[in-house]
């Protein structure tokens, strides 16, 4: 296993804007919510996000199936809907695969 | 949507900032989640989604072109769990 690291949050990634940038915590903050609400604006608009170096976030539509409640065994349909995706490029790859 | 959108929605709202600035902000933020991953720790944010990583075994894969075995070794590879508002939000119109 590789050494422990803890969970990265907004806080965190407004915390490291702040320093490197020198913009106030809250400034920090509400970049990082906009960054997140455009990507989640464009997603619901039924655009795909695609960030060069990072990865895509794609939708995909799937189609009504029969699905099966795994406590009871009973069939139940599973309505069609939306799904997203996260398709990862081949440098964040390459950078995780390294560790 | 690709990158180049999304710093340009930025710039609209964020008059007060120098598109460099922004730029470097949109760095920032996705360097962060690339690091934290590649260090083998998770991303949580709420609403949107979690990144993790997950091991893969190494396996005997084969050249699709040649047909020859070939030895892929064990590897972690990114993983994305949309957020329940994400989800919930992508499936009403």
């Amino acid at each position: 296993m590789m050494r422990s690291v803890g969970t990265l949050t907004r806080a965190d990634l407004a915390e490291t804007i702040n320093r490197k940038m020198g913009f106030s915590r809250s400034e920090s903050l509400a970049l990082v919510e906009q960054i997140l609400a455009k990507m989640c604006d464009g997603l619901s608009e039924g655009q795909n996000v695609k960030i060069s170096g990072f990865g895509s976030f794609i939708l995909r539509d799937k189609r009504e199936r029969v699905g099966r409640n795994p406590k009871t065994g009973v069939e139940v349909p599973i309505t069609p809907r939306r799904v997203l995706t996260f398709r990862a490029s081949q440098k964040l790859k390459a950078r995780i695969a390294e560790g | 949507m690709i990158r180049s959108e999304l710093l340009q929605a930025l710039a609209a709202d964020n008059s007060d900032l120098r598109p460099e600035e922004i730029e470097q902000v949109v760095s920032i933020f996705f360097d962060e989640i690339a690091k934290r991953l590649a260090e083998g720790g998770r991303v949580e944010l709420r609403g949107f989604g979690a990144f993790s990583t997950r091991e893969r075994e190494a396996r005997t894969g084969r050249n699709p072109r040649t047909g020859e075995a070939v030895e892929v070794p064990a590897k972690r590879v990114p993983y994305f769990k949309p957020g329940k508002e994400m989800r919930e939000r992508l499936n009403t119109e």
